[in-house]
């Protein structure tokens, strides 16, 4: 099971927790696993043709997936998966 | 019009009327030829007003105009709410010698905070969330401010939460005007943007487009814009807690800014992070003009007015906000592969 980091604007989706384990061997598979737990949250990541938003970066142990195997990109046990907004709000 | 008194460390001025410089000062700028000014401060405001060409053919009949925000020394419209909130607190004693002006931001508050504190000797500790962009952290230091960063998943919230910590933890060290709480920030509009609107349109202004952040463009652009004519004025905000519109603040789920005043605004248009990141795509391309995310949301919903005008078949004359350059958001290339956004 991964940890996944959740940013406060999501947390709505999880109940309030920062933190939730999923189970999934890449990112693909793992962002269908936490929308099956938490269901409403892969839309705010993904848009229609299931690729990550524009605005939104996934980490898995600190690397940005755009510069891995992006959705491909293999999740071990234990790895640390970041959904992180592009920005912060507020000027 | 005259929107800044002189600079310096504990000299009175400007609570109540910006605009009222000390007769000698005025006497001096009056005589100085053009272009020459005593700080670089005497630079921020009376920015240009830049007619959408490109934009308005999606609306034919309605004008579309834009602030150039980003002619401001420090880049952006925050020069504006920095300046006056420094030289507000100054003139009150809040600010005194030996202490530091501590607040949190983004990015543009604490460049402008970076450089009007270097102009006028106010040394400056930022709070930021970690993923703001790197050359926004880099600007800031290159004026001599100190930075402290704060969690990325906690966004914005999360810097004045912390900010709000450094400041209980050492007191009397920090002055922290709290931009989101302090009149200082409207006020800078109700007395420069929209009377600089009303004067560079000579009153034919008919709606005022703005996006939200601390809220204090829209507020007091409004405020003024409302006293000075039949203007509407209308908010943008992103249209989802999870967005990717830079400055910008999705109210319904945030704290909301005690100087943010529902009444205020005559509508609020709900603007997806795509729509915004296009528009600004467009505006380099076809106005030459290349600014930030939130300035594409700003012209983005100028231009959903524009249409619902148009579309009514009436005329109307637009006003928005070109908050900053576009070059304050490169992204990393390739192969710069730990950086931090």
């Amino acid at each position: 099971m991964a940890t996944v980091r959740i940013p406060t604007p999501l947390r709505k989706f999880t109940q309030g927790k920062d933190e939730v384990s999923i189970v999934g061997t890449n990112v693909r598979e793992l962002l269908a696993n936490l929308e099956a737990a938490h269901p409403g949250i892969r839309e705010k990541i993904c848009d229609e043709g299931g690729a990550v938003r524009r605005f939104v970066n996934v980490f898995v142990a600190d690397e940005d997936i755009r510069f891995l195997d992006n959705l491909d990109t293999a999740v071990k046990d234990a790895d640390e998966v970041s959904i992180v907004p592009a920005i912060a709000g507020g000027r | 019009m005259n929107l800044h008194g002189p600079p310096g460390l504990g000299r009175p001025a400007h609570v109540i009327d910006p605009a009222a410089a000390p007769a000698g000062v005025a006497l001096a700028r009056a005589q100085a030829p053009q272009g020459r000014m005593e700080s670089i401060v005497d630079l921020i405001g009376n920015t240009p007003l830049v007619r959408l060409r490109a934009i308005e053919a999606d609306c034919l009949g309605v004008e579309l105009w834009a602030k150039c925000e980003f002619s401001n020394p420090g880049g952006s419209v925050k020069d504006r709410a920095a300046l006056r909130i420094i030289r507000d607190a100054l003139a009150r004693g809040d600010l005194k010698a030996g202490m530091r002006l501590i607040d949190s931001t983004s990015g543009n508050t604490g460049i402008a905070y970076s450089m009007v504190g270097a102009a006028l000797g106010v040394p400056i500790t930022l709070v930021l969330p970690e993923n703001v962009s790197a050359p926004r952290k880099q600007v800031s230091r290159a004026f001599g401010t100190e930075l402290v960063f704060s969690d990325p998943m906690e966004g914005s919230d999360g810097a004045i939460v912390h900010a709000r910590r450094v400041v209980d933890e050492n007191p009397g060290i920090y002055y922290y005007p709290n931009q989101y709480a302090n009149d200082s920030n409207w006020l800078a509009h109700y007395h420069g943007t929209g009377p600089e609107i009303w004067a560079q349109t000579q009153g034919r202004v008919t709606h005022f487009v703005t996006g939200v952040g601390t809220s204090g463009t829209i507020i007091g652009t409004a405020r003024r814009l409302h006293e000075l004519g039949d203007v509407q004025c209308i908010a943008v905000q992103p249209d989802d807690a999870m967005h990717g519109l830079e400055g910008l603040k999705h109210i319904p789920s945030s704290i909301v800014p005690p100087i943010y005043d529902e009444t205020v605004p005559d509508e609020t248009l709900w603007m997806p992070t795509e729509e915004g990141w296009d528009m600004a795509e467009r505006l380099a391309k076809h106005e030459a003009l290349f600014v930030g995310h939130s300035a594409g949301a700003n012209v983005a919903g100028a231009l959903r007015i524009g249409k619902r005008l148009a579309s009514a078949g009436q005329t109307g004359v637009v006003v928005t906000v070109l908050c900053d350059r576009g070059d304050r958001y490169f992204a990393p290339l390739r192969w710069e592969k730990h950086y931090v956004w």
